[in-house]
């Protein structure tokens, strides 16, 4: 076949690239810039090659925030899975109440970050808020701004009660989706129940949990503005994850140059890590398919 | 193995069942003889699958009883009956393999390990899956995996029937044939009580010692395959097997005589019919004639199916059809029909009816 040549039509692909261009390169572009130079303000800027990178790899604070950060993501994902899977299980099958459970369910998921901050930063305190004042009053020690415990429990159980319910849809979509002779089957053959989850209920919610632990993972990995408005970071740097050290660093001391360094690895973990989630995945829908 | 007995057994989906409409099972009292091969047959919703799901007790049923070698076992869990089902979906244990698949039913009733590794090799030498083994179920191909469906029922060498359900309908149709051969050997074999539910005549008519026949909930005919052909007990059983199905033609009965329309047709017995009566008279029993003898009719089209042809008829604007032969020569002037002796059922308000003074 023929085709006529024409490279006018390069023009097609023009809004795209200014598309992208805009919202993705030149924004890490100017990121990538400041990274490799150095400035004594007036926007006068110095080569400063790989310095930077070097200054954070050797940098504790940055060690710091990420070792607490994948401690954090660690602990409320080896919360959120099970737990989900756990409600997800227990929700009714059909019917009016089903429908009641998945309105109840989506509702935190509708809440906007800083608006999640602050109910639990009012919930948690000990003069006002209903949870820190009845927990003081039955005698119990708690105070998020001043003891580093109730700080990390305070955000992870608000990371807990923000996001358990997306775990849980996903998963309940998972077990919808098996058809009754399967459950029917396990019953003909005596499973027991541990046996009916192990081998029929998990491996058909392999696949929308390796999309809900992604998610969480990522969200979780970047998080800022929840820990951010009840406990800032503190006390000390106890809750100063790496988004909120990235902050401080760029906004709050201006040092543009070793930020820059920051956020670029960050962005290569972020990469590399969505990498390995994307292969398992494929791996895993390739075994399936076949 | 054992007698399954259905005891004034019906049920309805409703709670609080008031017409006889209401009913998806209608009442129905029947001994599943031990080591019999049935079919189940009907259109979809008939009931059928409600019915075996009663027997496998996946269903309690609002009334009636189900017996197990005479033990009543209504309310039984499935687990306590020692059933095999068989589903339409093949269903496989996806992480597993071929052996742990099989292996499973066997496990959960704390077999000791011997039993469970010989017990293993021999089904998997019937459904003929040596090889596989060790392969994991979930990427093998559907009459694959509904093998292993089988075969995990018959790893449980005392199950009390093994069922059915339109097992073979996602199944390649090249594969069908060669599946259900090996079901009737195994039957064959090892003598099994098998219930198999299906829409299919061909399925049915094939595997099955005797079918059943459901119609709207109700069973309407169990019979050998000649049977239902020769003498189906409702015009439904009529209409359903068979290809084309029966022909009827509303007629008065009167004594041994029948009027279609204008003409008259002798009966081969005395009949006090009442109510709606209808003759029936399959496809292989019409012939075609030219003269005027018989019912007028018209040839509207003929259709060569290779073995035989089918001759559509209108026969006072209603489609009749009639099956002639390969060879045979159908005549231009063809204006009536006649039918051969004995191929006449007499129907009332569609069951069909014995002559007076006749054994049914």
């Amino acid at each position: 076949m023929n085709k006529t040549v024409n490279q006018k039509a390069w023009f097609l692909v023009l809004p795209v690239l200014i598309l992208v261009a805009f919202s993705a390169v030149i924004p890490l572009m100017t990121v990538v810039n400041y990274s490799v130079q150095d400035t004594f303000g007036n926007n006068q800027f110095f080569w400063a090659g790989l310095d930077w990178f070097d200054d954070m790899l050797h940098s504790d604070r940055m060690w710091n925030a990420l070792g607490r950060q994948l401690m954090f993501s660690a602990i409320i994902l080896a919360i959120e899975v099970p737990l989900g899977i756990f409600v997800a299980l227990n929700m009714p099958k059909k019917g009016f109440w089903s429908s009641f459970c998945l309105v109840v369910m989506s509702l935190p998921l509708l809440i906007p970050w800083n608006v999640v901050g602050t109910i639990w930063q009012i919930f948690g305190r000990v003069d006002i808020g209903l949870l820190g004042y009845t927990l003081d009053a039955l005698g119990i020690d708690y105070n998020y701004t001043q003891n580093i415990l109730d700080a990390w429990i305070t955000v992870i159980v608000m990371d807990v009660w923000h996001w358990t319910s997306l775990v849980a849809l996903l998963a309940y979509a998972g077990l919808r989706s098996i058809p009754d002779a399967y459950y029917q089957a396990a019953k003909i053959d005596q499973a027991s129940r541990w046996a009916v989850f192990r081998y029929i209920e998990l491996p058909k919610m392999a696949g929308v949990l390796m999309i809900a632990i992604l998610l969480r993972f990522m969200d979780s990995f970047m998080i800022y503005t929840e820990p951010f408005v009840v406990t800032g970071g503190g006390p000390g740097n106890a809750t100063t994850f790496l988004s909120i050290d990235l902050v401080k660093m760029a906004l709050g001391q201006f040092d543009l140059g070793p930020a820059a360094a920051f956020s670029l690895m960050y962005f290569l973990v972020i990469m590399a890590i969505s990498w390995v989630f994307y292969t398992v995945m494929t791996t895993l829908d390739k075994r399936d398919g076949k | 193995m054992a007698k399954i007995t259905l005891d004034n057994l019906a049920h309805s989906y409703l709670p609080n069942p008031q017409q006889e409409s209401d009913f998806a099972l209608k009442e129905l009292n029947h001994d599943w003889v031990d080591g019999e091969a049935y079919a189940l047959l009907g259109s979809s919703g008939c009931g059928k699958s409600t019915l075996l799901n009663i027997i496998s007790g996946l269903l309690i049923p609002s009334q009636g009883r189900v017996l197990f070698d005479g033990k009543d076992v209504t309310t039984a869990p499935t687990a306590d009956r020692n059933i095999a089902q068989v589903f339409q979906f093949p269903v496989v244990y996806d992480t597993m393999s071929v052996r742990e698949n099989l292996a499973f039913p066997l496990k959960n009733r704390k077999m000791d390990t011997a039993e469970i590794k010989r017990r293993v090799q021999k089904v998997a030498a019937m459904i003929d899956m040596e090889a596989q083994l060790d392969h994991k179920a979930r990427g093998l191909t559907a009459d694959a995996k509904q093998k292993i469906s089988l075969g995990r029922g018959m790893v449980r060498e005392d199950v009390n029937a093994l069922l059915f359900d339109e097992p073979l309908t996602v199944i390649d149709p090249h594969m069908k044939w060669e599946l259900r051969t090996q079901l009737k050997k195994l039957h064959h074999d090892f003598g099994h009580t098998m219930i198999y539910v299906t829409h299919d005549q061909t399925e049915a008519l094939t595997f099955a010692d005797k079918v059943v026949v459901m119609y709207d909930g109700r069973v309407v005919q169990i019979g050998t395959p000649q049977e239902l052909f020769e003498r189906p007990a409702h015009t439904f059983v009529g209409y359903f097997i068979g290809s084309p199905g029966m022909n009827l033609f509303d007629a008065q009965i009167d004594g041994n005589v029948a009027r279609v329309g204008d003409a008259t047709v002798q009966l081969d017995g005395s009949y006090a019919a009442t109510g709606k009566t209808q003759l029936g008279v399959r496809p292989e029993f019409i012939r075609l004639s030219s003269g005027s003898d018989g019912i007028p009719a018209t040839i509207r089209r003929i259709e060569d199916v290779g073995r035989h042809k089918i001759v559509r008829l209108d026969v006072g604007g209603k489609e009749i059809s009639a099956v002639a032969a390969e060879g045979e020569n159908i005549a231009a002037d063809t204006n009536r029909i006649t039918f051969a002796p004995g191929g006449i059922n007499v129907y009332a308000d569609d069951w069909r009816i014995t002559p007076q003074g006749a054994a049914a």
